[in-house]
């Protein structure tokens, strides 16, 4: 007998927990597949705090965010699978599923993807020299530090300064390695503002910016490496290449949604978030399936995760339960500087407010961003200071959004 | 003077703290939380420690000081956590300590691993 | 101290292949390998190609040796149930360089090779994404690609099942003759064997030296790949060749039997176990590949690697010694070493064994091994019910099993590193490059072997994950 919900979940990490609590809310049945043994996906290994102030208003480690999701999935009328991994989704949402218990399809009636997102490797970034031991993504680090108890060494260069890679500056610290470097392609750091302070500044890791490593050596683990300044076209610049002795390499260099489950599906992709194309409700392209948090796109925050997540929860329990009616969208185009806005595109004639949330190309000091449609101005905000590290969002009302919506820097 | 960046939340706020005549003046902080760090960083900067502990039957759980703690205490707190070991069946909420490197501030269990 | 019929030095695709053979028949073998598996050397970083064996120079034991070994080679990876491809293998030309595909052609026929020559329409027409400019090709149908590293773990465990011994990290420190045998001294112990055969590789001319047996000039050519993600196999049909220069069969574009596309080889000297990629080579890959290829995609690399190739001179050696008694040798074996080891292996076969008498029931063909990801529902329900350890998935980028990886960990040779775990079972060489695997992998090794995550290592000695426990970290 093939299973039937309203809704199915796919991930249980603060995405999929938010999105499930949404939907039930909503009175639709729903599962939630997680690959774990238990639920909180990476939330579990995020040890250190600074989750919750804009969603609980307090602020609560990675665990602790996770365990308040968690007790409400458990004490909900929701079905968890766990240790479970979806191989297959198909476009009129067949859910086919792995566990220990077996190999199951489930039909859907809405589909949430919540899976995440996985880091860039060495390999992908194609890092010169050796191959040995000591060089790791650093959530991997993480993992084997904060969930297994491992400390993967104890002189430590970072590559990139994604906020994992801070994170982990300062955990290995206070753990007993000595962080001797972090090197960053870009000229600004790509992780939050705080956490160069926090992670860095206070326990005086050097951070060197536009920065790259020319060569690691060391075999069969990691001896040390070198490392050189770049040019504006981010070449290095060899004859200023110089050499820090090191044992292990972490890699902080970009998050990648994880959206291999849609390979054979014919859903709309963003090539520049790597996630798919949503309406406000982060309904895809394929009616009925929904993406959401960093599976999406890539987040700074799990607080703006969950919100996203309740909104895509809620919209598939609509969806499910025939609750809408399909309009007119317009399209929202990112440009002069804005990198991407998401959602990509939104439903003509609605009420009320809806949030879009952008990211810019470069920093930029005192600009304004504006929101356009139709060439007519139906936002404009001052700022002192915009980085492609942090994400912005703009409210808009769903009454001025006639036509197409362009948002860009002045 | 002191140039800093404000940590109470993610966005970051350029902070310039100056002291006149015994006052403080923070400046460049976009709401009430940056005030009190930037007069808090110049006078005795805290911070808020997470580490891990070992738990009695090997595994290992996550903890946090309840509020922060002097910045300059962080490293020796860490390295006292190092030293102490919970009970295998501890979970998110217990106390391990009280007073832990300032008065009225605990040391809790965060999540189990 | 225990006698063998024969040691064979080196676990590379040569020296398992070699074991494979001499397994057959009643004798009592071993092979000796320096690092923590066999096939981590020469023959785990190369291309990957089954060449037909149209451009070696007509009359040499390449030419002979990969011909007979591509003959060989499509039977022997179905027995030994190896990741393969018949793919055939294109080399392709501009206008100006028809006279190059002439020449291979007219070699392929002296060489009895069966090769075609191509123009642009039916060149196009089977692999669509070359250059714009290619004007010509040489079709060679019994070409194709195998998984270099499978293949010689494969042999080395149906030489196992046969009863052959692998003792793995005991290199070889002396060789000496005593009372006819030859004394085999390795880091860990000494052993008598009335025949050894040296296929060890880029040490090759020096375990012939400690042999006092024929002393050669060896130099070492490195070369440089990239792999990109599987998405991109969609996009290649064959194996993509320029024409041949004189350092080497130039910069390809293939499909890898497990799935991937590999850009490459990059061919400079080098020195030997230099297998460092470089900036300057990479850069040359990506110059070269765009030649023959239209639409190079660096940007879906999820890694890349060297090799380094073991030149003497202009040929392989292979054969037996002059100098001294009861020593064979398969050295210099490079390009193209892994299409020929079928046939390398038959050759010393017949030398050392030919008047040996077969064992009774050898195992010729090994179980198929079941891969989740080829599985359809029915019989993953069949599989989880006796072992739920098939429904659990370690690797989600490559769909492995835990049960996979609890077999690989307990085959006939097992597999006691991560590196090792990955090269049998993929677990790790997905896109996300072990990022999320590494970490339950590292577990079910110590797990199924007993020992501490701390101990449990990448590849060789030395190459530990996890150098410290948390909390446990000396101060220094």
């Amino acid at each position: 007998m093939i299973k039937k919900y309203d809704v199915v979940v796919i991930g249980g990490g603060p995405a999929g927990m938010a999105a499930a609590l949404s939907a039930l809310k909503k009175g639709a049945k729903v599962l939630v597949v997680e690959r774990d043994v238990r639920l909180g996906g990476i939330l579990n290994q995020c040890i250190h705090n600074g989750f919750g102030l804009h969603y609980f208003g307090e602020e609560l480690t990675g665990p602790e965010y996770a365990d308040r999701f968690v007790k409400l999935v458990e004490s909900e009328d929701i079905d968890v699978m766990l240790e479970s991994m979806v191989l297959r989704l198909t476009p009129d949402k067949k859910v086919e599923i792995l566990s220990p218990e077996g190999y199951i399809t489930v039909e859907a009636g809405a589909v949430v993807l919540a899976m995440g997102c996985r880091e860039r490797t060495a390999g992908a970034i194609a890092v010169p020299g050796t191959r040995p031991a000591g060089v790791y993504t650093a959530g991997m680090a993480q993992k084997l530090c904060n969930m297994k108890g491992y400390l993967v060494g104890k002189k430590v260069v970072i590559l990139g300064s994604g906020d994992i890679g801070l994170i982990m500056a300062r955990r290995m610290t206070l753990e007993g390695a000595k962080v001797e470097l972090v090197l960053e392609l870009m000229p600004y750091s790509s992780g939050l503002k705080r956490n160069i302070v926090q992670c860095l500044n206070d326990f005086d890791i050097p951070i060197k910016y536009a920065h790259t490593i020319t060569r690691l050596e060391g075999s069969p683990r990691l001896t040390g490496l070198y490392y050189a300044p770049v040019d504006e076209n981010r070449n290095p610049i060899l004859e200023k290449e110089e050499y820090v002795s090191c044992d292990t390499l972490l890699l902080s260099v970009g998050l990648i949604p994880e959206n291999d489950l849609l390979s054979g599906m014919d859903v709309e992709m963003s090539p520049i978030t790597s996630g798919a194309v949503v309406d406000e409700n982060r309904m895809t392209s394929i009616p009925g399936v929904f993406s959401c948090g960093n599976v999406l796109h890539v987040h700074d925050l799990v607080d703006n995760v969950s919100r996203e997540a309740e909104i895509a929860g809620g919209a598939a329990a609509d969806y499910a339960l025939g609750n809408v009616t399909a309009g007119d969208t317009v399209s929202v185009r990112a440009t002069d500087g804005v990198r991407y806005a998401l959602p990509q595109r939104i439903t003509k004639g609605g009420e009320g407010k809806v949030d879009v949330f952008f990211r810019t190309v470069d920093v930029y000091t005192k600009k304004r961003i504006v929101v356009e449609v139709d060439g007519n101005e139906i936002y404009s905000r001052k700022t002192m200071i915009l980085a492609p590290g942090e994400m912005e969002k703009i409210t808009l009302a769903r009454q001025d959004l006639v036509g197409d919506v362009i948002v860009r820097l002045k | 003077m002191m140039n800093t960046i404000c940590i109470m939340c993610p966005m970051g706020c350029p902070l310039t703290i100056e002291e006149k005549d015994g006052v403080i003046t923070v400046q460049g902080q976009t709401c009430p939380r940056g005030k009190k760090y930037g007069e808090q960083e110049y006078s005795a900067p805290v911070r808020t420690l997470t580490t891990l502990i070992r738990r009695a039957d090997g595994g290992m759980a996550s903890a946090k000081t309840s509020a922060p703690i002097p910045k300059d205490k962080i490293r020796e707190a860490a390295e006292y956590v190092g030293k102490l070991t919970v009970s295998a069946d501890s979970k998110i909420g217990d106390v391990v300590e009280e007073n832990f490197f300032a008065d009225g501030v605990n040391l809790v269990i965060t999540g189990i691993a | 101290m225990k006698t063998y019929d024969c040691i064979v030095i080196g676990g590379g695709v040569v020296g398992t292949a070699v074991l494979d053979r001499l397994a057959f028949h009643d004798l009592a073998t071993l092979l000796l390998e320096k690092d923590d598996d066999v096939s981590v050397g020469a023959s785990r970083a190369n291309s990957g190609i089954v060449h037909a064996g149209y451009d070696c120079k007509p009359g040499t034991l390449k030419a002979k040796f990969n011909v007979r070994g591509n003959h060989l080679m499509w039977s022997l990876v179905d027995d030994l149930d190896v990741p393969h491809l018949k793919c055939g293998s294109l080399v392709v030309a501009d206008k100006d360089n028809k006279a190059g595909i002439d020449e291979l052609y007219d070699k392929g026929v002296k060489n009895g090779v069966e090769v075609e020559v191509w123009d642009k329409q039916k060149t196009m027409s089977f692999e669509p994404n070359l250059s714009d400019n290619i004007e010509w090709s040489l079709y060679a149908k019994e070409a194709g690609i195998v998984s270099p590293y499978q293949l010689a773990i494969a042999l080395a465990d149906r030489a196992v099942l046969n009863g052959a011994e692998i003792h793995l990290e005991e290199g070889v420190t002396a060789l000496e003759r005593k009372d006819g045998l030859w004394v085999v001294t390795t880091e860990k112990s000494q052993y008598l064997a009335k025949t050894v055969v040296n296929c060890a590789g880029a040490y090759g001319a020096d375990v012939n030296d400690l042999a006092g047996a024929e002393h050669y000039e060896t130099s070492f050519r490195k070369g440089e790949y990239y792999v990109l993600d599987n998405t991109e196999r969609q996009n290649v049909e064959t194996v993509i060749f320029p024409l041949p220069t004189k350092a080497g069969k130039g910069i390809l574009v293939a499909p890898t039997a497990d799935g991937n596309v590999i850009y490459g080889p990059t061919s400079h000297l080098c020195d030997l176990d230099d297998t460092s990629v470089t900036l300057d080579g990479l850069q040359d890959i990506r110059s070269n590949v765009a030649k023959t290829y239209k639409n190079p995609v660096v940007r879906k690399c999820i890694r890349t690697y060297a090799g380094v190739r073991t030149i003497i001179g202009d040929d392989f050696v292979i054969g037996e010694s002059k100098v001294v008694d009861d020593f064979y040798m398969a050295i210099g074996i490079c390009s193209p070493g892994l299409s020929s080891a079928p046939a390398i292996a038959e050759h010393l076969e017949n030398l050392i064994a030919g008047d040996v008498a077969l064992k009774d029931n050898v195992v010729t063909r090994l179980p198929r091994a079941k891969r989740l990801s080829e599985l359809d529902g029915d019989e993953l329900n069949t599989l989880i019910k006796e072992d739920e350890a098939w429904g659990r998935i370690v690797c989600r980028c490559e769909k492995v099993s835990e049960a996979e990886i609890v077999k690989a960990i307990h085959s006939p040779l097992p597999a006691v590193t991560v590196d090792a775990v990955k090269r049998r079972v993929r677990a790790g060489m997905g896109r996300c490059q072990g990022g999320f695997c590494a970490t339950r992998v590292m577990e079910i090794i110590s797990r199924e072997t007993g020992k501490d995550i701390t101990e449990i290592r990448k590849g060789k000695k030395g190459s530990n994950i996890a150098l410290y426990s948390v909390k446990e970290v000396p101060n220094d």
